[in-house]
């Protein structure tokens, strides 16, 4: 995880198409500017960002699903919750699953673990649009390269 | 069995918290019940799973866009019933 870039899955583990799940693997950093303030002397992941890293596992899900021709943005978190504390060095393993694809719209559930046990979970909505223009899609192409995003699912 | 417009307008009032006896037929979902969009997603999904269809909202989006239809057609809530009566036939035909 780069947190200050909100970079915050490190590899996608796996990402099956037939089953519309994904999993994906996170290590939260031993050090971070956001850890000076969050808090001092007793460095937490912030739990927003927990939230976002679910939201990023789901985005890779849903970009995975339509073959990279839409992009998902974020539009509802539901039932999120953060079930304990996360702290500097964990590693952990977020999971996304569809539960529905509507018309421009698809929901997820997506949860986080660590050493076994689910920290984090909840429900999310995005909506789906075309990539605003050629740059943003060769962007993301860059960083689902960088996160061994499965070519064959590439399109 | 309920109405299609029962299963829709029981949809609208649990999840946007609109008093059930407020929405009628002839209650335009955008203008009258004030639904915007991301709340819209909530009822399509719901409506979605409770029908067995997919709502096209984004050719629906696409054709008031451009001017070939009018919101009313899709979302005055007797026409969007009638949509969804219409999608549920065509996925039995």
């Amino acid at each position: 995880m780069r947190l200050e870039y909100f970079q915050l899955i490190d590899r996608i583990v796996t990402l099956d198409l037939d089953a519309r799940t994904l999993k994906a693997h996170a290590q939260v950093p031993q050090t971070s500017t956001i850890f000076e303030g969050h808090f001092p002397g007793r460095p937490l992941m912030p739990g927003v960002l927990l939230i976002e890293s679910m939201a990023q596992a789901s985005g890779w899900l849903i970009i995975g699903l339509t073959k990279f021709e839409r992009m998902p943005f974020l539009a509802a978190v539901r039932d999120a919750k953060l079930r304990t504390f996360v702290l500097p060095g964990q590693a952990l393993t977020l999971t996304a699953s569809l539960i529905h694809e509507g018309s421009g719209f698809a929901i997820t559930k997506a949860a986080i673990e660590a050493d076994g046990k689910t920290v984090a979970d909840s429900e999310i909505t995005f909506r789906m649009m075309a990539f605003p223009d050629p740059e943003f899609r060769a962007s993301m192409e860059q960083v689902a390269t960088a996160i061994d995003f499965p070519l064959a699912a590439h399109g | 069995m309920s109405s299609t417009f029962d299963t829709v307008a029981n949809i609208i009032a649990e999840t946007c918290d609109i008093p059930r006896d407020t929405i009628k037929p002839e209650s335009h979902a955008i203008n009258d019940l004030g639904i915007d969009s991301l709340d819209f997603l909530d009822i399509a999904f719901a409506i979605d799973k409770a029908f067995g269809i997919k709502l096209p909202l984004e050719q629906w989006t696409q054709e008031v866009n451009d001017g070939k239809a009018t919101t009313e057609q899709y979302f005055v809530l007797d026409n969007l019933c009638a949509r969804i009566d219409g999608l549920v036939a065509a996925k039995g035909a």
